[in-house]
């Protein structure tokens, strides 16, 4: 294998896993260990540059960051990174003289944000303190988009939201709610140097099924239902509910209904309980809140009685692999389930819908009537037009959005300096060693052996009395010192310095996870098969350093290395050290005066 | 200044042994010698043998002198029995353990000096005994412990730290311990432990006097340019003269190799050692051959390792004394205590 080019800032990065995986890239232990010293407005900070909206994200985020995180594969589960950014944002205190003030002088450009979701209120976020003028247009009286319109107050406070939503606007962001765009080409015609769309992806879809005309008064689509009861127009639901659909909006409506009149309420999937789209905690509360999770059951037919819903009937369904090796449903053959209801939410997916961009207005749409947008620039066919968030490639989530409004900014920024928007700005990296002695370093390196830490709950009689009552309490300092202690420090990286080496062992004696081999070279595959210790996962690098006496190499699997720091310290030469990588990704710099006080 | 443990994590895929035990059960407290002492890969290679020859660890007693080499039980094989005895006086009290319990496995580990400077007198007399254990020497040269004085295996005209040379003949264990009797003698070298861990396997399985000579490089006091124990010295200089597996059963074995080039020895216990031999001619079985051919090398400025002499069919102090087979700690009053009949007929056998 060729020696290892740790100069390229993804080699590094990739060893952090959840920071990468993170679509913000959000420095993960970085904030960790501003937690663990008490440093939570800090801690908020480092979250707030990169994901905008950490109080936000810290109770509702899909943590992609979670499933990746190594912790999770030297013991049974990850750093429960998500919970751990709502501590930042619970303890943080008053943060505004942390935040960047609004640009003093105005760069004469002007940006129209289509939608106050997410996606835009990150590039306001991102452009307004470098001096762009940016207007944010939205159908509804406040901002935040699907945040605040779907996602119910038990899981997410109002509050939080008008805090997180208020620090964008405070950056000088103007603001045109109530009124909904009605042509992106009359927003054309106007003098705006880019348009940003983030409209979201707001229609659910329907099931077209036998009596659903007959009983439509009790049959609510899942998003819309939502919405009335986000806003206060939908109080009370039957008691007896079904909801269709194994997503997290199913898993949303079901509790919701639970909370609004609902005593029997049946969520009915057409797949496994392990093939559902809800994140597994999603299912753990809906199952905790007495909500049974019916799988393999196909919808066939809304029942009525003198025009109003009784029920509906479902077919048995089990998986087969078909000659191709496909999974199919195929039915059982049994007779059909009846389940009695006196509404049905449904809840089986999401499209997108554009209404107002009329398709002469200079953009493309492909063939599923998406726009054609560029993965990494966001720009759509018509190069004054970006997209992000939902509306870009169809339904995904916050963080997804807020990355997409990252780089959107970065393209909206280049684009109006007439710059190529195609060459993206490289990263700010730092490596900085943290010995301090002997076996002294400037992190924690002693591995906590503690198993992850319940996130405590509202007691549930309380919780199911209110729609508005948040289940999750959030971690309490003690323990969230504790979880935050469970964080292996992956940003700080076993560099190698193989010309120190002098080959004693020590490092590969103490690594306790015998991540660390001195061999002879070989092919990638083939090597991974003679390494002190199995390397099966291939996405995680073996890191090659040669030049060493013996003419061997020295391979590190990266995979579980526990970053504990013990083979710098058993290296006699110090040909191992620990050094911190920082990496930020770059955004659109604020204004230099009023740089972002980090 | 802290020494954190060795955090219990250890790799998902950790294998695990015959008696459900992964390697990790087998390490002892973290060391506090030198960070990259040579002693420390040897008891991690200590650690390799125990655990993949499915060693009970509550079956093994580690015994040791005093030095660097000496302290370093503590950092291997935490569940085991141990005692850390006088300077140089290992051999003695491993002796009279044995004879008290010839059950355990003992395993005698002691440095250059404690063996060859204080303890010479002790090394000798447990090996013409033929005590069953495995004793293994660290040997660095110097007296680390004490800050790097000389020992009586450093070569003459190695120069110690500050450029003085060593003006007194070298003792090498390993031929002392070919002319005194042991029945398994090899070399190995802290910085190879694919040849290490098959030697160490090899002598715990053997029965009778084990004697290991492994060359260790001491980082702080005797790792320079003159020395003759550094890493880099050893690893110019050593020739081994075989390659050895330790095949725990005949089941195992499935490598075919070209005759004459692979010798097999099967032990007492049935364990099979297979050398591939490295050295042409080089008799493993052949005492007399072994000092001669140690003598030359020697001369031509080479370390020989490798396994250097095996007689699978030794015999052991307890064969020799005529023991009982039972240990101490089982015999109970009415074998301990025979009665007056039992000594009357003793004393009429003296008569
Ligand atoms: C029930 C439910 C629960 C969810 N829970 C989570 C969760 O827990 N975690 C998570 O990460 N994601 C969750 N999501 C997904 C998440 O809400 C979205 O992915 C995210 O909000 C998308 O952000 P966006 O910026 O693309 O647009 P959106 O948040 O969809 O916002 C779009 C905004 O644009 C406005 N708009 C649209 N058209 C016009 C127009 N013509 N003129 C003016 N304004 C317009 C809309 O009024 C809306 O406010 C959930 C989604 C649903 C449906
Ligand atoms: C009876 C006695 N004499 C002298 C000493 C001082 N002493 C301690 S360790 C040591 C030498 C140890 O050398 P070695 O056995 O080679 O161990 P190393 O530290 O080199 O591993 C000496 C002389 C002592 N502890 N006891
Ligand atoms: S930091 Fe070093 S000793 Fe610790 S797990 Fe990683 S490679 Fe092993
Ligand atoms: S401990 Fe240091 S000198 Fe020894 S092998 Fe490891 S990196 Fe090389
Ligand atoms: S002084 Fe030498 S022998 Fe003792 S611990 Fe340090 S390196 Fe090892
Ligand atoms: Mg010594």
């Amino acid at each position: 294998m060729q020696a290892t080019d740790i100069a390229n800032p993804d080699y590094f990065h990739k060893v952090v896993d959840c920071q990468w995986a993170c679509p913000a890239h959000t420095p993960v232990p970085e904030y960790i260990r501003l937690i663990a010293d008490q440093r939570y407005a800090d801690a908020y900070m480092v979250n707030w540059h990169s994901n905008v909206f950490p109080g936000i994200l810290g109770r509702t985020c899909d943590r992609p960051c979670e499933p990746a995180c190594r912790r999770g594969r030297v013991e049974e589960e990850p750093v429960a990174i998500c919970r751990l950014k709502r501590v930042a944002a619970d303890f943080k205190g008053d943060v505004s003289a942390m935040m960047p003030r609004p640009a003093v002088q105005r760069n004469g450009k002007r940006i129209a944000c289509i939608g106050a979701g997410p996606a835009a209120m990150t590039v306001a976020r991102d452009l307004a303190p470098s001096g762009y003028e940016v207007v944010v247009f939205d159908g509804e009286a406040r901002a935040g988009g699907f945040i605040r319109s779907q996602i119910p107050k038990f899981r997410l406070p109002e509050a939080v939201i008008d805090e997180e939503m208020g620090y964008v606007t405070d950056l000088g962001v103007e603001t045109r709610f109530g009124q909904r765009v009605a042509s992106l080409k009359a927003i054309l015609a106007e003098d705006w140097d880019a348009v940003f769309v983030g409209c979201g992806a707001p229609r659910g879809r329907d099931l077209d099924l036998p009596g659903r005309q007959e009983a439509a008064a009790n049959i609510h689509i899942g998003i819309d239902w939502l919405s009335s009861v986000s806003f206060g127009h939908v109080t009370k639901v039957g008691r007896r509910v079904i909801v269709l659909g194994g997503g997290n909006t199913a898993m949303d409506c079901c509790r919701s209904a639970r909370r609004l009149g609902g005593t029997d309420v049946k969520v009915v999937v057409r797949s496994g309980f392990a093939e559902m789209k809800a994140s597994p905690w999603e299912k753990e509360d809906a199952i905790g809140e007495d909500i049974p999770i019916l799988n393999f059951m196909v919808p066939r037919e809304f029942l009525h009685e003198d025009g109003r819903l009784v029920g509906m009937m479902f077919e048995k369904v089990h998986a087969e692999t078909d000659a191709k090796g496909r999974r199919q449903l195929v039915p059982t053959g049994e007779q059909l389930i009846r389940i009695d209801a006196d509404d049905v939410l449904v809840a089986v997916g999401q499209e997108n819908a554009f209404p107002w961009i009329e398709r002469d207005a200079g953009l493309d749409f492909d063939a599923r009537g998406m726009p054609v947008v560029d993965e990494v620039t966001m720009q759509s066919s018509n190069p004054r037009v970006f997209f992000g968030g939902d509306a870009a490639f169809g339904p995904k989530n916050i963080i997804w959005a807020v990355a997409h409004g990252h780089q959107a900014a970065i393209s909206i920024d280049k684009f109006c300096r007439g710059e190529d928007v195609k060459l993206r700005p490289p990263p700010m990296v730092t490596l900085a060693s943290q010995k301090m002695g002997i076996h002294e370093w400037s992190y924690d390196n002693d591995v906590s052996l503690d198993l992850r830490f319940k996130v405590p709950h509202q007691e549930k009689s309380r919780a199911l009395a209110s729609i508005k009552a948040e289940v999750e309490l959030g971690f309490d300092l003690a323990l969230a010192f504790k979880e935050a202690q469970r964080c292996l420090n992956c940003d700080v990286q076993t560099v190698f310095a193989p010309k120190l080496c002098i080959e004693c062992d020590a490092c590969v004696d103490i690594c306790p996870v015998d991540c660390i081999t001195f061999t002879e070279n070989g092919e990638e595959a083939e090597l991974r098969t003679r390494l002190n210790a199995p390397a099966h996962h291939l996405f995680e690098d073996i890191y090659i350093a040669d030049g060493l006496k013996t003419g061997r190499i020295m391979a590190k699997d990266e995979d579980v290395c526990l970053h504990c720091g013990l083979c710098a310290e058993r290296c006699p030469t110090g040909a191992w050290d620990m050094q911190r990588f920082l990496i930020d990704l770059a955004q659109v710099s604020p204004q230099r005066e009023h740089s972002c006080a980090r | 200044m802290t020494y954190l443990p060795k955090p219990r994590l250890h790799h998902p895929e950790l294998p695990r042994n015959d008696l459900g035990f992964t390697r990790r059960d087998y390490e002892g407290a973290i060391s506090t010698l030198c960070a990259g002492c040579g002693h420390d890969s040897i008891s991690a290679a200590i650690i390799h043998a125990c655990f993949e020859l499915s060693l009970p660890p509550h079956r093994i007693a580690k015994l040791s002198g005093i030095g660097c080499s000496s302290k370093t039980p503590t950092y291997f094989l935490g569940n085991s029995h141990g005692f850390n005895s006088v300077h140089g006086r290992m051999p003695s009290v491993l002796t009279g353990a044995n004879l008290a319990n010839r059950d355990l496995i003992y395993l005698g580990v002691s440095g250059d000096g404690d063996s060859a400077s204080i303890g010479l007198g002790q090394f000798a007399h447990a090996m013409r005994r033929g005590v069953n254990m495995t004793y293994i020497v660290e040997n660095n040269g110097v007296y680390g412990l004490t800050k790097g004085q000389f020992s009586a295996t450093a070569d003459r005209g190695a120069k110690n730290k500050s450029g003085v040379a060593n003006n007194d003949e070298a003792i090498d264990l390993v031929s002392m311990a070919l002319q005194l009797g042991a029945t398994f003698i090899g070399r190995g070298f802290s910085g190879d432990k694919t040849q290490l861990v098959p030697l160490i396997k090899a002598a715990l399985s053997h029965r009778g006097a084990a004697f290991i000579d492994v060359v260790s490089p001491c980082v702080a006091f005797n790792n320079h340019a003159g020395s003759t124990k550094s890493f880099d010295y050893v690893r110019e200089h050593n020739e081994a003269v075989n390659f050895l597996d330790v095949i725990l059963s005949r089941a195992e074995i499935v490598t075919e190799y070209a005759p004459g080039s692979v010798r097999e020895v099967t032990q007492h216990d049935g364990s099979v050692l297979r050398l591939r031999k490295l050295a042409e001619d080089y008799d493993v079985s052949d005492r007399i051959a072994a000092c001669a051919y140690l003598q030359h090398r020697h001369a031509a400025g080479e370390i020989v390792t490798g396994l250097l002499y095996v007689d699978p069919e030794a015999e052991e102090m307890h064969d020799y004394l005529g023991t009982a087979i039972e240990p101490l700690n089982g015999l109970m009053e009415a074998e301990l205590c025979p009665g007056a009949g039992a000594l009357a007929k003793v004393n009429a056998g003296l008569r």
